[in-house]
Parts: structure tokens; sequence; C-alpha cells
């Protein structure tokens, strides 16, 4: 096998164990590549694509929100709701989490404190955003290079009815 | 064995799209539970509906309630972030069969299909 090559699926290796090991990724990202397949090759890709945009809308729609005179907390707790499956659906951990915190202070009416949170999940939003985009280069270089990108085990199919 | 999704949230949509699709079960997506009504209203059947509990326009708990007045006698499995356990019992009372915490698995999913009771 190339050296070159192997050298790549190496260091794409490592790079997604340690978006895991530091929490970033969750085993629901895991499940999201079991779901790519040749009928949707690009479906991980997809998905988190429109996570970020979806996210980048909420994002804003938040920071109009806890800037208005009298904050509407329902609006509020809707969109952090929104955030908070989203995230959770794609495997991006440490926004849910701060997507959680985040309810807690909308529950109390806590101003400041949702605006700390508001921070707190930009941050991971854009830190999760750079890491997959990294992480979708990498495995964009091992495929343009002969490689094929490692997924886990295979589907059942109900190719007969149930009843 | 067909399926209908029911959540507002596009990502969530997504992916139980493309659940459902690698499980071989053919499948139709709404955005709110008014569009899930309707569409059984308009004469479509599904074997099994993947029901989220807070949606827009119409909610998962109404909803449910509104198909099975309506005789819908399909799988309806609640789908929802909530983890409090009246929020879910509020849910489950609506009419469900089935209830599952988000995010959907494929374990999951398998469980829900095999407690499918009746062909539409």
């Amino acid at each position: 096998m190339d050296v070159g090559l192997m050298q790549m699926q190496r260091r794409l290796a490592e790079y997604t164990s340690a978006l895991f090991k530091e929490g970033i990724l969750d085993s629901q990202y895991v499940q999201l590549q079991e779901l790519q397949d040749e009928s949707n090759p690009d479906f991980v890709v997809e998905v988190v694509s429109l996570f970020f945009t979806d996210s980048e809308k909420l994002l804003n729609d938040l920071s109009r929100d806890l800037a208005q005179q009298n904050v509407d907390f329902r609006r509020v707790d809707a969109h952090v709701h929104q955030l908070k499956g989203s995230s959770s659906s794609i495997g991006a951990e440490r926004v849910k989490n701060a997507c959680i915190v985040f309810r807690n202070f909308c529950q109390e009416k806590n101003i400041p404190g949702c605006q700390r949170c508001l921070q707190q999940i930009k941050q991971e939003f854009l830190l999760v955003k750079s890491k997959l985009e990294t992480l979708f280069k990498l495995e964009q270089q091992v495929v343009a290079a002969g490689g094929s990108i490692p997924t886990s085990g295979s589907l059942p199919t109900m190719q007969q009815p149930i009843l | 064995v067909t399926a209908l999704v029911v959540d507002d949230n596009k990502v969530s949509q997504m992916i139980h799209h493309q659940l459902l699709n690698v499980l071989g079960i053919v499948n139709h997506v709404v955005g709110n539970g008014k569009e899930a009504v309707e569409i059984h209203s308009s004469g479509k059947k599904f074997d099994l509906v993947l029901m989220d509990r807070d949606m827009p326009v119409m909610n998962g708990i109404e909803a449910t309630k509104k198909l099975r007045d309506m005789g819908v006698k399909s799988t309806i499995a609640g789908v929802s972030s909530h983890s409090l356990s009246e929020e879910r019992q509020e849910f489950i009372e609506a009419g469900l069969d089935d209830y599952h915490e988000k995010p959907l698995t494929i374990a999951k999913l398998v469980s829900v299909v095999s407690k499918i009771k009746y062909k539409a």
C-alpha cells in the first residue's frame, strides 16, 4: 500500500479519535456514519451542513431575542430546544450540553445567565464546525488518494413485510 | 412497510428519513402535526408514524389524539427529547404505541418496527 495513503489514513483516524476523546462528538455521530451508504454516499456531509446552516440561523435568532427590551423567554426556549435537538441528532455533544445549561437559565428568566450561555454555545458551535470541516477535508484527501473511509458494521434491511 | 415522519426540525427530518430508507421502509416527511392529520385525511395510510412532540401549529400530543379520533390504527411512536416522566406520560396517554427519546438510533428504530401490529 502507498505509504502516503497510510499516513493520511492514520492522521484521519487519530483526528477522529481525538474528537471523541475531547467530547466534541459523541456516539450519535457514529450512527450518522452508519447511515451513509452507496445510495447516499454524502449523507454525513449533507446532514452536518444542514446542521451548520440551521444552527447559524438559530444563533442569530437567539442574539436578536435576547437583545429585546422585553425578552420573550418562551421564544428563546423554543429556539434553544431546536438547537439542542439538532446538535444531539448529529452528535455535537458540547453544543448539546451548553443548550441544556441555557434552558435552565431560561426557565429562571435569568438574562445575564442566558447571554453567557449564548456566548458559550457560539464558541462550542464554531469549534465543532471547524473540527468537522477539517475532518471532512482529511476524508476527501484519503478518498482522492485512492483510500476509503472506514465505516462500522452492516445494517439490517426490512425487505419482507412485517405482516 | 410504510412510514410517516412528523417533525419540524429539518436535521431530525433528514436523519429519520435516512434511518427508514436504510431499513428499506418507504417514507414520507411532514413538518408538524396538522400536516400529519391532513395527509391522513387525504386518504393516505402508513404502517408507522414517527411523531415528534414539540412542533408549531399542532404538536405531537394533539396530532396523536386527532389521528386516533379519526380511527387511525397505525403504530404511532413518539420521539421526543423530553426526559421528564410526566411529559412522557402525557404523550403516551394521547395514544402512542411506543415512545423513544431522541436522538433516534438504528437499534431504537428496529425495536419500533418490530412492534408494528397493523398493516395499512
